[in-house]
């Protein structure tokens, strides 16, 4: 440690985007300023995970934790802090509901304790556009043990041993995966990571890149070696401009290092990789669709098998991980499958990583071990719905999983239970739902999503995720009947049933977990034509009051489309052939006059 | 017969050159037309042309990926580019009205461009902001935690800049 002190400064997407940059400028200005550049470093690193609170300044070795922390805060967190030794309390983290209201460094706080960090290790710690930082944090010393010290077969065993299962959303066992690529004789084979994290509301896979993606590249040369492939791609969503540049910087560097490229560290083995980009297509993170646009084509998935490990990329075998997945291979080389096997449960092994989002106080990226449950997750970690309204319901698995509800809150998370809930493991998007939130719009709000991205190869998935759709939007306007219920369920059957690939085969999840979950909302819907919670706008009407109206016009006044009538101190009234229901007349009212039903 | 159609579009010496780094690559079609679309703002059926000639591939080949892919566009987007997240976590907090209530202040639709070619608008896939939500971005500046009523101020930072 040549420092005193180390500033370092949250560089995620989320922080990135409220002026982390400026902050970051300004607090190297403001140690300039006071002469300390030789005992203060100032970084810029990847996500910390506690977005909602962003941009987040973290100072070691005090570990004192800033939020939402402003360009102008530079100087006094430097002046105070650092040159004085006095913290800035007014910026520091307070924890709610603790005995004291008392403020809390890193490792007090009640979001990170229950949290443990394999993939997101050096997430927040390192400076991701540095590879010395990655590799004084045993950065590429699995890679070394690998060419050095193991068989390709050695590495499959430890994988084996680790019951590591891929994190994209299926779980399927990686050591068998890459056994079967590494059996098949080919003169070339490939190592394709997928980074073309579609699910909406999910970023675990973007803050990994962002924040750490030298652990990525090391996975992916380690995948090379065993199963035999000299060249590797990273299929990367377009829309993440940020962890494309530090994926180039950082192949850049470990080209420099002689970590990737020809004879790699001095050895026999050569590796190298190329970044390709998607173009916004949900089906594309489907294995076999990812591969036909990394070809340069429209991404549409064909039957398997041949799986893409015997037959892939070009036709030759391709072996894919996704990123988290990737991430936990350097660590399980270095400290061995035994000793990955004893985090998660019996069949669930390690960590996940959680983008934990929606109604829930702290939104973030968080990495729990697998077992956790859910009341942990939202309760304790999360620190509990806003506003004091209750849980509804979580969503893993975004348009591909279900619900989990209350009464399942202490269910232990991993794949089994989640599917036996109905739901999946998914990439990692949870969301979690508060008593506002009608889950007969939320499980629409999925199915125009597959139904957009449906590629339309395959009728059941084309033709029946229309369909579904269409009784959907019927229940939501209050047009339906009973009977729909067993017609969606029909062609939710066939749908699962007949669908070529997991996009179609999944997309009924939400509505299928929906109605046996929530069947009771469901029929208010149908019968009553009522939204118990208030967002289906065909259901509902405002209305006012004519006893607590006094006239005052600002309602009037609000009004976009003007509907709304009156003398002045007397009663207004809505016309409702008009109206849009937008609610600005209810939220302006200041004599509750406006009701909503 | 048909009348060929002929390219009309001279390409910047950087396309030009990234194209030709490209070429004898496989699999190359979508990078390009991702740097196609970089410097034009879409792709402009001239250039798709071009690109038919130079790699030796049928425009309707061309037409097909980028018809796939909601990323690319065949309209030419407005000066300023407003895109509203629509990823569950912004949708749950209330994406869909910012963009009815940005559709009304500038009386465009989705995908829509204003009729001056100042403003477009686009719904858009998650942005990986969510503990922003709901979130929006102009030309790429973030805007997060976003009320309707911080709208009209938002919109008049860039009404008759660029």
């Amino acid at each position: 440690m040549a420092y005193r002190n180390y500033v370092l400064v949250c560089g995620g997407t989320g922080c990135e985007s409220s002026s982390a940059d400026q902050i970051f400028k300004n607090l190297i200005n403001e140690v300039d300023a006071a002469g300390m550049s030789d005992q203060v470093q100032v970084l810029k690193t990847g996500c910390f995970g506690f977005c909602e609170q962003g941009p987040i300044v973290k100072i070691l070795p005090e570990q004192a934790f800033y939020v939402q922390v402003k360009p102008e805060d530079a100087k006094e967190i430097i002046q105070e802090h650092v040159v004085k030794g006095r913290r800035v309390d007014r910026l520091q983290y307070k924890e709610e509901n603790s005995a004291s209201g008392a403020i809390t460094d890193t490792e007090g706080m009640k979001f990170y304790q229950k949290q443990y960090r394999i993939v997101l290790r050096n997430c927040g710690i390192i400076d991701p556009e540095k590879i010395d930082e990655y590799i004084a944090r045993d950065g590429y010393a699995a890679l070394e043990k690998v060419l050095f010290d193991m068989t390709p077969e050695q590495v499959i065993d430890e994988l084996k041993k680790s019951g590591l299962r891929g994190r994209g959303g299926a779980g399927f066992p990686t050591w068998m995966k890459w056994n079967f690529s590494k059996q098949v004789e080919s003169d070339q084979k490939y190592i394709v990571c997928n980074a073309d994290e579609g699910d909406p509301g999910a970023y675990m896979d973007r803050s990994t890149l962002e924040g750490d993606p030298h652990s990525v590249l090391e996975a992916m040369a380690i995948a090379g070696f065993t199963c035999g492939a000299n060249q590797g791609y990273i299929y990367i969503r377009a829309e993440y401009p940020l962890a494309i540049d530090r994926l180039k910087i950082a192949i850049k560097q470990a080209k420099e290092y002689g970590l990737l490229g020809e004879n790699i560290l001095g050895s026999k083995f050569s590796f190298d990789i190329e970044i390709r980009l998607g173009a916004g297509a949900f089906v594309c993170g489907e294995e076999t669709a990812l591969l036909a646009s990394l070809e340069g084509n429209r991404g549409m998935p064909i039957p398997r098998p041949p799986f893409p490990a015997v037959k892939g990329l070009w036709g030759k075998p391709t072996v894919i991980n996704n990123v988290e997945t990737n991430a936990n291979i350097p660590v399980i080389i270095l400290k061995g499958g035994d000793w990955y096997s004893k985090i998660g449960t019996a069949t669930s092994k390690g960590t996940k990583v959680f983008a934990l989002t929606g109604k829930i106080k702290n939104s973030g990226l968080i990495e729990v071990p697998m077992g956790i449950t859910l009341r942990e997750i939202v309760y304790d970690i999360g620190g509990g719905i806003p506003g004091g309204k209750k849980f509804k319901a979580a969503q893993s698995g975004g348009p591909s999983g279900g619900v989990i509800t209350a009464e399942h809150l202490d269910t232990p998370i991993d794949y089994e239970n989640l599917s036996k809930l109905g739901s999946i493991m998914g990439s990692g998007g949870l969301i979690v739902m508060d008593e506002d939130d009608c889950m007969v719009d939320f499980a629409k709000f999925y199915l125009e999503f597959t139904v957009d991205e449906s590629c339309g190869k395959c009728a059941p998935c084309r033709i029946g995720g229309k369909q579904l759709f269409g009784l959907l939007e019927k229940v939501t306007k209050g047009t339906a009947v009973v009977e729909d219920i067993q017609k969606m369920r029909d062609i939710s059957l066939a749908m699962q049933k007949a669908s070529l690939c997991g996009l179609g085969q999944t997309a009924p999840n939400p509505v299928l977990s929906t109605i046996n979950n929530f069947y009771d909302e469901y029929m208010a819907h149908i019968n009553d034509a009522k939204c118990p919670s208030g967002k289906c706008k065909d259901l509902m009407s405002y209305e006012i009051l004519s006893d607590k109206c006094v006239g005052c016009t600002l309602c009037a006044r609000k009004c976009p489309v003007n509907c709304i009538s009156g003398e002045k101190q007397k009663p207004h009234v809505i016309d409702q052939s008009k109206c849009i229901k937008c609610g600005e007349c209810y939220a302006s009212c200041k004599f509750k006059a406006i009701t909503l039903g | 017969m048909f009348e060929k159609e002929e390219a009309k579009v001279k390409l910047s010496t950087d396309l030009k050159s990234f194209i030709d780094l490209w070429k004898n690559k496989s699999g190359n079609l979508i990078m390009i037309l991702h740097r196609v679309q970089q410097e034009y703002g879409y792709v402009p059926r001239e250039v798709a042309l071009e690109l038919s000639k130079i790699l030796d591939v049928p425009l309707a080949k061309i037409y097909g990926v980028v018809t796939f892919y909601h990323f690319f566009k065949l309209t030419k987007p407005g000066k300023n580019q407003i895109a509203v997240c629509m990823g569950t976590a912004c949708y749950l907090k209330g994406g869909e009205d910012i963009i009815l209530e940005i559709e009304r202040l500038l009386g465009l639709p989705v995908n829509g461009t204003t009729e001056d070619g100042e403003f477009s608008l686009d719904a858009v896939r998650c942005i990986g902001c969510c503990g922003l939500a709901p979130v929006m971005t102009i030309n790429g500046e973030v805007f997060g935690k976003v009320k309707k009523d911080m709208l009209p101020d938002i919109i008049a930072k860039f009404k008759g800049k660029n």
